[in-house]
């Protein structure tokens, strides 16, 4: 799914948090948006799901634009996983991952075969199966993570957007997740702290003070004086003798 | 679980549960018709339904079948409207807060709903023209609007709300002592102080034919949007994103709230606790999904006030105690046991 950003922006008062943005992602794409904390990351992922009142700009998905579309339609197209996602009720895993059908379903058409089919696949997905009875209150982070990522894909999205997935994950759970993500027929917004991880996107935007300073191929964007002025780090490239992929080590400057 | 039963053996499970519900929510009107200061067989409620349903023409004491026909049933018809109602919405109010402690009586709403009613009867407000149902209706709007502001005013939290609904609680109840104090006679304040702890006494047909149309129609309103609650779950933003027209279900719903309260509130004073207890012992039962939940929170608290009304016609021999007292006497330990159980399951 095409979506195209024509100078987006939020202010909250008088403080902006995100301003003149554009950009374009293409069908089958996997976009990454990285920038230090409080850059705007999060913000622009929400703008970018028609989840903010009174934005400026236009966001366009396959042309047109989201303000004339319905939250069921954008939620057949879009599923977003969010940073934080909290529950007092005492939900299941499946519970939770159910959730996901909710744009598709209504009071006459109810949850049926095929959804549990969905869901099973989507649970599945992120090797969450074996676990589908137990109480969201008793997961870990990683745990919770997942099953809200299950819960995006049980949306069957075009695109997914997915907010700093990696946070709460261990390193086995954070590689086998991107390369799940990878692999999916979507396309795919995803914000990322580790830049390491983050050199796996197609593309690359970088976000500094709400605005967008840079955007292209990974190679391109990351460059030692980029990231010594923006992530306030001293960048050292270096190549991987197995496979020649490139690495980064980072060190505060000075040291 | 359903996920490993076939459809079909869902569809049955669901047909067994919808019949056990009624036939349990029949038993209680029974209950409700025959217990009393004066038991009435069997047999005479029988006949008597049988002559008013069908023309039976059996020969029943037209004192007894007074107090069937035109004295118990429509007061255990209310209360059961009225409890359903309730429990509805404390399920909303719960599910679109996100506060395990809302309901129409802790937001003020019941509050509202009886300052409006008051200000009806005793001020004459609108002229004749609004019935103590419509002040009450403005009432309960009015105080959740309030209540609402204050709340968003205050920064928006779920704890925010709660100390909101008790501020307003209380500014709503203190108009309606002003009221009472500054505008009514002696026997009037009597009157009104025994509506307000809630009371089925007076209740005749004309108040079942308000209550169970507006018990039915919430209660369609909350099925309808059963899986929109469910989304609320993870907040409304992920409601939202959930595909949910966010503020058209809020209204839907909260509007569907006022109506039932401002209703129940107007025609049997305000009674606490139903609202907030019920939902929470039916999450134990039927769990927190709102398509299993909605259903059997409307039968539980059905069911529970009718017998909350019996026990008020019959714990004191020859006296009326007010309904909304029964009903605190046993929701405010149960209560209590929800919370201490809810504290170990977490």
């Amino acid at each position: 799914m095409k979506l195209e950003a024509r100078s987006v922006g939020w202010a909250t008062g008088a403080r902006r948090i995100v301003q003149d943005v554009s950009f374009e992602v293409t069908p089958g794409e996997t976009f990454g948006l990285i920038g230090p904390n409080g850059s705007g990351k999060s913000t622009l992922l929400r703008l970018l799901a028609g989840l903010l009142a009174r934005p400026s700009g236009a966001v366009l998905l396959d042309g047109e634009p989201l303000t004339s579309l319905s939250r069921r339609d954008i939620a057949q197209n879009i599923a977003v996983v969010e940073q934080i996602a909290e529950t007092s009720e005492a939900l299941s895993v499946r519970d939770v991952v159910e959730l996901g059908r909710t744009p598709w379903l209504s009071a006459l058409r109810p949850f049926g075969a095929q959804d549990r089919v969905i869901v099973n696949d989507a649970l599945e997905a992120v090797g969450m199966a074996h676990m589908t009875q137990h109480r969201w209150a008793t997961l870990s982070g990683g745990e919770r993570q997942r099953v809200q990522i299950a819960r995006a894909l049980a949306q069957r999205p075009r695109l997914l957007m997915l907010d700093e997935p990696t946070n709460h994950l261990d390193i086995h759970h954070q590689l086998s997740l991107l390369r799940l993500v990878g692999n999916l027929p979507v396309t795919v917004i995803i914000a990322l702290h580790d830049l390491n991880q983050a050199m796996g996107c197609d593309r690359l935007a970088v976000m500094d003070e709400g605005r967008m300073v840079a955007c292209g191929p990974p190679g391109e964007v990351l460059d030692a004086a980029r990231l010594a002025s923006i992530f306030r780090v001293k960048a050292t490239r270096l190549r991987d003798p197995a496979d020649n992929a490139t690495i980064f080590r980072f060190q505060c400057p000075g040291e | 679980m359903t996920d490993v039963t076939a459809p079909g053996a869902s569809r049955r499970a669901r047909g067994l549960w919808i019949a056990q519900g009624a036939a349990l929510l029949l038993l209680a009107i029974l209950a409700g018709v025959i217990v009393g200061e004066t038991p009435l067989p069997l047999s005479t409620v029988a006949a008597s339904f049988a002559n008013h349903l069908w023309n039976a023409g059996l020969a029943v004491d037209p004192i007894d079948a007074g107090i069937i026909w035109s004295y118990r049933l429509p007061r255990t018809l209310v209360a059961a409207a009225c409890g359903a109602g309730l429990a509805l919405s404390g399920v909303v109010l719960q599910a679109l807060v996100r506060n395990a402690l809302a309901d129409p009586y802790l937001l003020g709403v019941s509050a509202g709903a009886g300052a409006g009613a008051v200000a009806v009867t005793i001020l004459g407000v609108g002229g004749g023209l609004l019935g103590i149902s419509g002040g009450a209706f403005i009432g309960a709007a009015l105080a959740f609007a309030v209540v609402a502001m204050l709340a968003r005013a205050a920064g928006g939290g779920s704890a925010q709300l709660v100390l909101a609904g008790i501020a307003g609680s209380q500014l709503f109840n203190a108009l309606t002592s002003f009221l009472i104090a500054k505008s009514a006679n002696a026997e009037q304040a009597r009157g009104l102080m025994f509506w307000l702890l809630g009371n089925l006494s007076g209740v005749r047909w004309p108040d079942v034919i308000l209550a169970a149309p507006v018990t039915v129609i919430g209660f369609l309103i909350c099925l309808w949007f059963a899986r929109a609650m469910d989304a609320f779950s993870f907040g409304v933003s992920s409601a939202a994103s959930l595909g949910i027209a966010v503020r058209q279900v809020q209204i839907m719903l909260i509007g569907a709230v006022t109506l039932m309260t401002a209703t129940m509130v107007s025609l049997v004073g305000s009674i606490g606790f139903v609202g907030l207890v019920i939902p929470h012992a039916m999450r134990f039962v039927v769990g927190p999904r709102h398509a299993r939940l909605v259903p059997a929170s409307a039968l539980a608290g059905a069911v529970f006030l009718i017998l909350a009304d019996i026990a008020s016609r019959m714990l004191i021999p020859g006296q009326v105690v007010p309904i909304g007292v029964v009903t605190a006497l046993v929701g405010a330990p149960g209560f209590a046991m929800i919370l201490v159980r809810n504290r170990r399951r977490l």
